[in-house]
């Protein structure tokens, strides 16, 4: 397994050596319609985020996005070739052209933003890292701060080690981390006792929580230790492909601030006088010709997915989580597409 | 001159290499001009900066303040110490199972063909994740410790009282090492006497005397220090003493057990190869079976036993990169949390293969040093 991995990026980085650019000079946006799909990078199995349903197909909201963009740039939300990707072979599938953006609860930060060749269009999730306990095993830890000395799994390739060690320096507490490669041998060493705790993104753990028979023995502890704005990552080479993944967020957004949803969306079109419904719609203006698509570009995204809150109810709500942060600007949270025009 | 072979040869070597060279060189090029056109950051210097993750098996000290450079070198050590560990353990289990597997007990002769034919056939990630499972899954929680004297065996692996830091105990340790020393020169004064004059002193009882002698000498001289750190239960494990992580347990007996199996089967055919004759003549002059064995077989099986062997030690090294997926932090798993928190996957992955190298050639350049000094002199 771990030598495959290692394989499949070592060609990586001699594909980046031995292609001479040549491969990826043309804009991402020009190779996925020429191709015919859009190729999306998502988690194995993240519920609600991007896992397989009872059909077999990739649902969650990081897969909504996909279906959404694929449906406006190729006009059907089956034309998406889904990667599954653990959290550390992301960024090599991403910089090496394997994929053409990742869609796979990824935090946006600095670094990322700025040394290793890609870009954030916009945030599709606001997230923060918590830990889960086993209440029967201890019922003693009722905040963070119970759990100094303990034992906590985590998983390799995410920003969580580090907001750990960040957190435990900062509240002079101590954690013994026990690293794994992959969410779910990180899931099955805490849910088997080897650890006392287990740390990932709140919306994780729901995940987690959610498939788990005995749920009402755990316990997710109050403090949220980060910020993580979960981010779609494309490469830095395409401005076009860049402003589409933009504004299909937007869009979505504003499709929901402004009532517009999956089932009503035509109806809108025709009917609406609300100008920012004619603009999203493309009833009027030329929002998508300024994208180099056409006038439906936005109606088709919703046909495919519904609005952003949409989206939500369907994924993330199942998981017991609450809107929070995710809510529109006008409603309390942090969703404020800008505007169309 | 082209019609002088030798010239031509080195004209096709010298292309060859220039070839080669091109090719590395133009790849190099490539991937520094792609890395920088795509603004991905390159270079090494990200080794100097804070790492910012902690580790939770560590033989030096390290704290998330200290670079990445240093978190490798954490990683390099776990790595070090655990194969080492598996090396001598699975040679000692090889030995026994590769003799056993040749003993005329039918019993014992069938458990060692049964051990080596099951062992060795079952990828070795899957004993890895059982051993891990069985420890993780069987052992109990911490709070119902299963308590051996002051030793307890729990999720958090075996806790053992360990020797307080005192110089009395380094003492003893080099006591032993200077025990170890003189048996060895003992040997040697011992087997130039009796060629010499036909009789000799024992080996065995003098080298056991210097064994127990000079560590307690040692120990007594510097203070006799009595004092263990006794592991005692706190909330979430076990504070003082020495505990063994359940990971590092899985991937020793994991490395050991898989590799003993090879080893094995390494010494019965090593045995085998020595002519039936030697055995014959050295049961001819009265030598009992273990003494056959340890004066005459194994010194001439071992000639032909040591290459593959360098190649098993090799592979357990390098197995050893499996612990990423039972949690032990070795050199893989750390390069690993490096490479995703500053992205520099090229530079991460070249410096791991450049240290397995390393560490494996030293490995071969060692047993081919030993594979010279015991070869066969013919005279």
């Amino acid at each position: 397994m771990l030598k495959q991995k290692t394989l499949c990026r070592c060609l990586a980085a001699l594909t980046l050596g031995v292609a001479a650019g040549s491969a990826f000079a043309g804009p991402t946006l020009d190779a996925i319609k020429q191709r015919g799909t859009l190729v999306c990078g998502v988690h194995t199995g993240l519920t609600g985020f991007s896992a397989p349903d009872k059909t077999g197909k990739y649902a969650g909201i990081d897969v909504d996005y996909c279906k959404a963009l694929a449906a406006a740039i190729l006009g059907s939300a089956d034309k998406v070739k889904y990667v599954p990707l653990t959290a550390q072979q992301r960024f090599t599938a991403l910089q090496s052209g394997e994929i053409d953006l990742l869609s796979r609860n990824t935090t946006w930060n600095s670094k990322r933003d700025t040394t290793m060749g890609s870009v954030f269009p916009g945030v599709w999730f606001y997230d923060g890292q918590a830990f889960v306990i086993n209440s029967k095993k201890n019922p003693k830890v009722k905040k963070l701060a119970d759990l100094n000395k303990a034992s906590v799994c985590v998983e390799t390739g995410t920003t969580t080690e580090r907001n750990m060690a960040d957190y435990a320096r900062a509240n002079k507490l101590s954690f013994k981390p026990v690293v794994f490669e992959g969410q779910e041998a990180t899931e099955k060493a805490f849910q088997s006792g080897r650890c006392d705790a287990y740390t990932t993104d709140a919306s994780g753990i729901a995940a987690m929580l959610v498939n788990l028979p005995n749920r009402s023995d755990y316990t997710v502890l109050p403090e949220i230790i980060s910020k993580e704005p979960l981010a779609p990552m494309l490469r830095r080479n395409d401005q076009e492909f860049f402003a589409i993944a933009r504004w299909t967020i937007f869009a979505l957004q504003q499709a929901e601030e402004s009532g517009v949803t999956q089932a009503n969306v035509l109806r809108m079109k025709a009917e609406s006088k609300d100008p920012a419904v004619q603009r999203l719609t493309g009833a009027t203006g030329e929002i998508g010709k300024g994208l180099g698509l056409d006038a439906d570009w936005a109606v088709r995204a919703l046909q495919a997915v519904g609005n952003y809150g949409e989206s939500f109810e369907r994924n993330i709500k199942p998981l017991g989580l609450a809107r929070g942060m995710n809510a529109l600007w006008n409603k309390g949270g942090l969703m404020y597409p800008m505007p169309l025009d | 001159m082209w019609s002088s072979e030798r010239f031509r040869n080195i004209v096709y070597q010298i292309a060859l290499l220039s070839l080669v060279g091109a090719l590395i060189g133009y790849a190099a090029y490539n991937l520094v001009h792609n890395l920088e056109s795509r603004a991905i950051a390159i270079g090494f210097s990200y080794l100097g900066q804070e790492a910012g993750f902690d580790v939770s098996e560590k033989l030096i000290d390290y704290e998330p303040t200290h670079s990445y450079a240093r978190a490798f070198v954490v990683g390099l050590l776990n790595t070090l110490f655990v194969s080492a560990v598996a090396i001598v353990a699975a040679s000692v289990l090889g030995l026994v199972v590769g003799i056993g597997r040749l003993s005329p007990n039918w019993l014992l002769r069938k458990l060692a063909g049964a051990y080596v034919e099951s062992v060795r056939n079952v990828p070795l990630i899957l004993q890895l994740l059982l051993w891990y499972g069985v420890l993780t899954e069987l052992l109990p929680p911490v709070a119902e410790a299963i308590v051996l004297g002051s030793a307890f065996l729990s999720q958090r692996g075996i806790s053992l009282p360990w020797p307080t830091p005192h110089a009395g105990w380094w003492a003893a340790l080099l006591g032993l090492f200077l025990a170890v020393l003189f048996a060895f020169l003992w040997a040697r004064a011992v087997r130039r006497r009796r060629e010499r004059a036909g009789r000799a002193p024992a080996v065995l009882w003098p080298s056991l005397a210097a064994g127990v002698v000079l560590p307690l000498a040692g120990w007594a001289v510097f203070g006799a220090p009595s004092e263990l750190s006794t592991p005692a239960m706190t909330g979430f494990g076990f504070e003082g003493g020495k505990t063994v992580s359940p990971e590092f347990i899985a991937l020793f007996l994991g490395l050991s057990v898989y590799t003993a199996a090879f080893i094995a089967e390494i010494v019965r055919g090593g045995i085998l190869s020595v002519s039936r004759g030697q055995s014959d003549a050295a049961e001819a002059l009265g030598l009992s079976r273990g003494q056959r064995l340890r004066l005459v077989i194994l010194p001439q099986a071992l000639r032909v036993m040591i290459p593959p062997l360098t190649s098993q030690y090799l592979n357990l090294t390098k197995n050893s990169s499996l612990a990423v997926a039972i949690g032990y932090p070795d050199l893989v798993s750390i390069s690993n949390t490096t490479l995703n928190q500053t992205g520099q996957a090229i530079e991460a992955i070249t410096l791991m293969m450049a240290v397995y190298l390393a560490v494996s050639l030293a490995i071969s350049g060692l047993m081919n040093w030993y594979n010279h000094r015991v070869r066969l002199v013919e005279r």
